[in-house]
């Protein structure tokens, strides 16, 4: 048998050979049949593809290995969040909106109780202004950990996505000690938050803000020098300021084109006005810029809560207004007008008068609005919430136009597409 | 609990006598829109600029704060159906009608807002799309017209966007109840 088989391997060579190689190799160009204008082919890159984020589907049209047009296709997580928010009152709503963008229900929440604040023509509490504004920035520090930590493994650096779900998981952890919820908070209500902040709050947050700085460097260490996450994230994906402003695309996407513009510094709501910190942008446009900017605002959220932590003024953490705020559970025993207001503020809710107003946050992903019109009963009579990923994802085909179906990948990953938003 | 009956009064904005009339808008955008455009009425809804604008000057409208105001992006496009509304807002000038087709506009240079609002009518819900000017109008408009059946014409794809491409009626419409989806037990006869 062994004898066999060498001789066969010394024919082998020997009529390799003789063929004269140089004949069998294949030179580039075009296939012979030269219809190349019309082969292309139409696949689907999802809805249950690990890299959509859920369930996005993308329609790609491609030549080879090039992605010649790209369409998202959505609605694969529709759950009628906006017909139930008419269904519901404005005191059940907080816990219909959070579970839209899943990543930072806070911003969500936020977003709802300002419309509905604006509309009853109330004035928050100032420590209810911290208290939100220091979970929004919580909020944005676990979802840009988030993004981190899935940017990471949709381009194969899977140590990242460990680091990355391991410190938003100690956000979450301290945001559940706030909250009494890891996510879904419903702790934003309208009047002000839901509670005070628990004992200790601080000792938390500082031990937390410095784990996350210290991971932040971390994983700038690991990705934003390494050659091969540069290979797979510089240039590619690109995007100029003009597109950004023409398909309504905001949050970390326009500012990587260089337009510094975000909420907290241009329109101040919250107590963002007596704060300090940056808006992080860069001027290239591409899935590194995004990348980094994302990297840089947990920095900035980090010194948000740290000023929180220091300045965090005293008083009520809601209104004190009987019809919107439930009274305290003490009261209800031993007076007939609390156990009124929270029978009716729990069974039918408050009245709102007829209105119409648009409030506008800048959650983790861009701009979120809510369009809120009310009939004067308990409940809204129309209740829209402006997802700020149901239009970044209009951006993905200028982005994906003429790259590498592996690029798609990454291109997805940098818009950070929160399908629960999208759909609603 | 809530009474559905209607209320005898309409509401009125209640800052709208404070600005001394509707006749002078003090908002320099919506100035401008109110004296450009036939039937435009500028209102301030809860500190915001506000403008009714006519359904045939809706594309105009858009040009105009695109080209002239240095309004860079749209932000939303939404429809409200006010069938059965119990209360309303009404606005002198401006005939109600069951949907109303609203735009928020945002102006990076100017950081200023403005919302347009335009009545559609039942009979003929169509409207003039703005996605040629702003094409991030793209997707709201076929979220509108999926969820409540105005038909924006021009509009590069109208197709439905979050419902299934076979489905029959606009959900988020008022008449279009939740609990009249007829549910169908197939194949189950016995």
């Amino acid at each position: 048998m062994s004898l066999e088989e060498t001789r066969l391997e010394r024919q082998t060579d020997e009529g390799a050979q003789e063929l004269r190689p140089s004949e069998l190799v294949l030179t580039g160009g075009q296939w012979p049949d030269g219809e190349r204008d019309g082969d292309t082919m139409i696949i689907n890159m999802g809805p249950q593809h690990p890299s959509t984020h859920g369930v996005l589907r993308i329609m790609m049209e491609l030549d080879s290995e090039t992605v010649v047009r790209a369409k998202p296709v959505i609605g694969y997580l529709h759950t009628g969040m906006e017909k139930t928010g008419e269904e519901l009152s404005y005191v059940q709503g907080c816990t219909n909106v959070t579970r839209m963008d899943y990543a930072s229900p806070l911003s969500n929440e936020l977003v709802y109780a300002t419309a509905v604040e604006q509309l009853l023509d109330l004035d928050v509490p100032e420590r209810a202004q911290w208290i939100r504004m220091l979970l929004c920035e919580l909020n944005r520090m676990s979802s840009h950990l988030l993004f981190q930590a899935t940017n990471g493994m949709d381009l194969g650096a899977v140590s990242m996505m460990i680091y990355g779900w391991r410190d938003r998981e100690e956000t979450l952890r301290v945001l559940e000690k706030i909250t009494g919820l890891r996510m879904n908070h419903n702790f934003i209500r309208v009047g002000g938050v839901a509670a005070d902040l628990p004992d200790g709050w601080r000792e938390d947050l500082l031990e937390l803000c410095e784990l996350v700085e210290r991971g932040v460097q971390d994983y700038e260490t690991l990705l934003s020098s390494n050659p091969i996450w540069l290979e797979r994230t510089v240039g590619v994906g690109h995007i100029t300021t003009e597109e950004c402003l023409a398909q309504s695309i905001t949050g970390p996407i326009l500012r990587s084109t260089g337009f510094p513009w975000d909420l907290r510094k241009a329109q101040p709501y919250l107590a963002y006005d007596q704060v300090d910190f940056d808006v992080i942008y860069t001027e290239n446009g591409d899935v590194f810029d995004r990348y980094r900017i994302r990297l840089y605002e947990i920095l900035e959220s980090i010194r948000i809560v740290r000023q929180c932590v220091e300045k965090m003024p005293g008083g009520d953490y809601r209104v004190q207004d009987l019809k919107v705020t439930p009274p305290p559970r003490a009261r209800i025993d031993e007076s007939m007008e609390a156990l009124i207001h929270h029978f009716k503020l729990f069974t039918e809710g408050f009245r709102v008068p007829a209105g119409e107003t648009y409030a506008a946050v800048e959650s983790p992903r861009g701009e979120i609005g809510c369009y809120m019109v009310s009939n004067g009963t308990a409940k809204p009579a129309r209740m829209h919430i402006r997802g700020p990923s149901f239009y970044n994802l209009q951006a993905m085909g200028p982005m994906i136009d003429g790259c590498m179906v592996a690029d798609a990948v990454a291109i997805v990953s940098s818009i950070d597409p929160i399908m629960g938003e999208v759909d609603r | 609990m809530s009474d559905d009956a209607p209320r005898e009064e309409t509401h009125k904005d209640p800052e709208a006598p404070d600005d001394g009339g509707a006749e002078a808008p003090d908002d320099a955008v919506a100035a401008e829109l109110v004296a450009r455009f036939d039937g435009a009425v500028f209102v301030r809804s809860h500190g915001q600029p506000v403008v009714y604008a006519d359904r045939s000057t809706w594309h105009d409208v858009a040009a105009f704060l695109r080209d002239d105001q240095e309004f860079t992006m749209c932000i939303d496009v939404t429809v409200v159906d006010h069938l059965g509304t119990p209360e309303r807002i009404t606005v002198d000038g401006v005939a109600p009608e069951r949907f109303e087709v609203v735009a928020n506009y945002l102006s990076h240079p100017r950081n200023r807002r403005i919302r347009v609002i335009a009545e559609v009518p039942q009979s003929d819900p169509e409207i003039a799309s703005v996605a040629d000017l702003y094409p991030g109008a793209n997707f709201p408009e076929r979220e509108a017209y999926d969820l409540f059946g105005v038909t924006f014409t021009g509009h590069p794809d109208l197709a439905r966007i979050l419902m299934p491409d076979e489905w029959v009626g606009h959900p988020l419409r008022k008449d279009d109840a939740p609990a009249r989806v007829p549910v169908t037990f197939k194949g189950n006869r016995s």
